[in-house]
């Protein structure tokens, strides 16, 4: 930019200054596309600061009238409670059970989300995780770059899709694109969720055991909480039994990992394909050893367009605010 | 589709398929080319009188040189060593061809009509599994689901972010051959919400997807190019270079069909150039040799020619070929004739 450029845009930005959004911690959209939204926004960045939280908050950022959460970044009730100002907290996650919403119920804090916009991919990854583990694509990808194709002979069979029951943990946006995906491979698809769907004709099970007994194939596309921790236990996973699968596409936490791992070792499953941990990046050495699980590094969003779509969603949510527009992805916080 | 497994221990004869009483077929001389199916081997030898060529060398020189040749009326080939104009030369009594596929490349079917002799092959039973390999190598390698398993396995995500991938859902999708593997992959694709269109010898009148006349036409218009037609003269190297530059460095392409779809050496510097964006191979033109600049590219997934190869269909392509041989030895027609 030239001199008059830079002159045009600091003179700009005395009479329109960009609105002021508070970062506790760097959402991981920051990683790639940090410098588009700053040109939009001032970003207070609560980490870079050597003052602990309470502080900073109180001393640059009492006036801040909006936050820029992630999933893992938790908003207390404190820290709104230390900003008065405080009307708006856009999350760039799907997930919610990082902010106190009671607080912000109480407040009129709006809080905006991503809402479907990572279905899409995370439903991808869940079919494409499926895919490979019944089919063997990334034990026979290696199979063949490690040369063995041509000294060894034919890789090992793998397991055909077409048939199966699928069991979808959680009927959310999530797994009804998963279900929608898989019907064309001739999957029969079954369910296990808070509620039956009336909208849906799939056969309806009001627990997961149920469900697993009753299915080859358990896809987790259901939030963490306190009801899910764990849920898929020793119990669901021999109910699953010895051709069964399970693919996580929600929360490491959801599953009993030693559990799950001790299973797979024991052949009480025959695989997994798994985008989640418990202890994220740890990863149990003996899944490592496995040619029946596929292992991917908790990226079942991390694709170039849906980030670009959640910046501008970031964006557009934080410009409707501060122009007293209707938010475009808004949590109903009166349910 | 409702098949089961059917058994796989010893010599037991299956009870699925029937039994023609009064005429004995163990004395049929049958010749399997390769060892392609080890329960396929086994049902053969127990309803017939089996020959294994790769005993030989894989040599019909040296199978002649032990063996008459005129008491092999049958041939069950495959992929690899199917029935060629010097083997059916070979066996003058030979009246019909049963391949362990249903890619009639390795058969030398002019031959086989001229001489009345009898193809079948396994149509519709591998339908679903090729298609869903095909989906599988798309999001193998849009969303570097083999590379990032890869990453994790080698301990580096404990380090470092494994960065983005690109979305598979609503992408457009163009397909080379539109019949049974085509159109399945088709509903498979519009599932994602993508768009497809597809390149064929003919408009299908009854598919609700976008025809091209012409390959390159085709290549441009989409992200994903999928080979999903039969091997013929005119389909040799049908993927050349022009269609690969009409691809793009944003372009995919998979590749389920024959290995000799693809001009290779073409697709391989595209890919080490750039200007191609990825690839998913099951298929080469010198199987099991796989050129050796595409094994450690993180756009490229190769599998080992394994589209129909699960268990369930393994077992129903032997049971098609061994109720095709039934069949024309009891006079009845074939399940799944082609001449």
């Amino acid at each position: 930019m030239d001199c008059n450029g830079y002159r045009q845009e600091n003179h700009d930005q005395n009479l329109f200054p960009k609105p002021k959004v508070l970062v506790l911690e760097p959402p991981p959209v920051f990683i790639y596309h940090e410098d588009i939204l700053s040109q939009k926004f001032h970003f207070l960045k609560a980490w870079d600061s050597p003052l602990p939280l309470d502080q900073f908050l109180t001393t640059h950022a009492h006036s801040v009238q909006a936050i820029l959460s992630h999933g893992s970044c938790p908003v207390t009730t404190n820290t709104i409670r230390l900003l008065p100002s405080l009307g708006l907290i856009v999350t760039t996650s799907a997930g919610l059970d990082q902010i106190d919403l009671q607080e912000c119920r109480r407040r009129g804090v709006s809080v905006a989300y991503a809402g479907s916009l990572f279905s899409a991919d995370v439903a991808d990854i869940a079919v494409g995780l499926l895919i490979d583990a019944l089919r063997k694509i990334s034990a026979g990808n290696r199979y063949v770059t490690q040369g063995l194709w041509a000294n060894s002979g034919d890789f090992s069979l793998g397991s055909k899709l077409g048939g199966r029951k699928v069991g979808i943990v959680g009927l959310g946006s999530i797994g009804l694109e998963v279900g929608k995906r898989l019907e064309p491979f001739g999957c029969n698809i079954l369910y296990c969720s808070r509620n039956k769907k009336s909208s849906v004709s799939y056969p309806y099970y009001s627990n997961v055991c149920e469900l697993a007994a009753n299915c080859e194939v358990l896809i987790i596309c259901c939030e963490l909480n306190d009801q899910t921790r764990h849920v898929i236990n020793k119990e669901v996973l021999l109910a699953l039994g010895k051709k069964g699968l399970i693919i996580n596409v929600g929360r490491g936490a959801i599953i009993d990992e030693q559990e799950m791992v001790r299973c797979l070792m024991q052949g009480e499953i025959a695989g997994a394909g798994l985008d989640v941990f418990e202890n994220e990046p740890h990863v149990p050495s003996e899944l490592i050893s496995l040619d029946n699980v596929v292992l991917s590094p908790h990226r079942a969003v991390h694709t170039e367009e849906t980030l670009m779509a959640l910046v501008d969603l970031v964006i557009g949510n934080l410009e409707a605010f501060f122009s007293n527009k209707p938010l475009l992805s808004p949590v109903l916080l009166d349910e | 589709m409702n098949h089961q497994p059917t058994p796989q221990t010893g010599k037991e004869k299956n009870p699925n398929l029937k039994k023609i009483s009064g005429i004995t077929m163990e004395s049929i001389g049958v010749l399997m080319t390769c060892p392609m199916h080890k329960y396929l081997e086994q049902q053969l030898e127990t309803h017939f009188n089996l020959f294994r060529l790769w005993h030989c060398n894989s040599s019909i020189t040296e199978f002649l040189k032990t063996h008459q040749g005129n008491t092999i009326r049958a041939v069950v080939g495959d992929t690899n060593i199917g029935a060629d104009a010097e083997l059916i030369a070979s066996f003058p009594n030979l009246e019909i061809v049963a391949s362990y596929s249903v890619g009639l490349d390795k058969i030398d079917l002019r031959k086989c009509e001229e001489k009345g002799i009898r193809v079948a092959n396994t149509p519709d039973v591998l339908t679903d599994d090729v298609a869903d390999l095909a989906i599988g190598l798309i999001l193998g390698v849009l969303r570097r689901i083999c590379a990032s398993d890869e990453y994790v396995r080698i301990g580096k995500w404990k380090d470092a972010d494994f960065g983005l991938a690109t979305k598979f859902s609503g992408k457009s999708v163009g397909i080379v051959g539109l019949g049974r593997i085509g159109t399945a992959i088709a509903k498979r694709a519009e599932a994602f919400g993508c768009s497809i269109s597809y390149f064929s010898r003919s408009q299908k009148p009854f598919a609700n997807y976008k025809f091209y006349s012409n390959i390159i036409d085709l290549a441009t218009s989409c992200q994903i190019l999928i080979v999903a037609c039969a091997l013929t003269e005119e389909t040799h190297h049908i993927i050349d270079r022009e269609v690969i530059d009409a691809l793009g460095p944003k372009g995919i392409l998979i590749n389920i069909g024959r290995g000799a779809h693809v001009d290779e050496t073409e697709l391989v510097s595209a890919l080490l150039e750039g200007r191609l964006g990825g690839a998913g191979l099951d298929v080469y033109e010198n199987e099991p040799e796989v050129p050796e600049e595409l094994l450690g590219l993180g756009n490229v997934v190769l599998q080992p020619h394994v589209g129909s190869d699960t268990v369930e269909t393994s077992d129903a392509m032997a049971d098609l070929v061994i109720s095709n041989l039934m069949a024309h030895f009891s006079n009845k027609p074939l399940l799944t004739p082609v001449i």
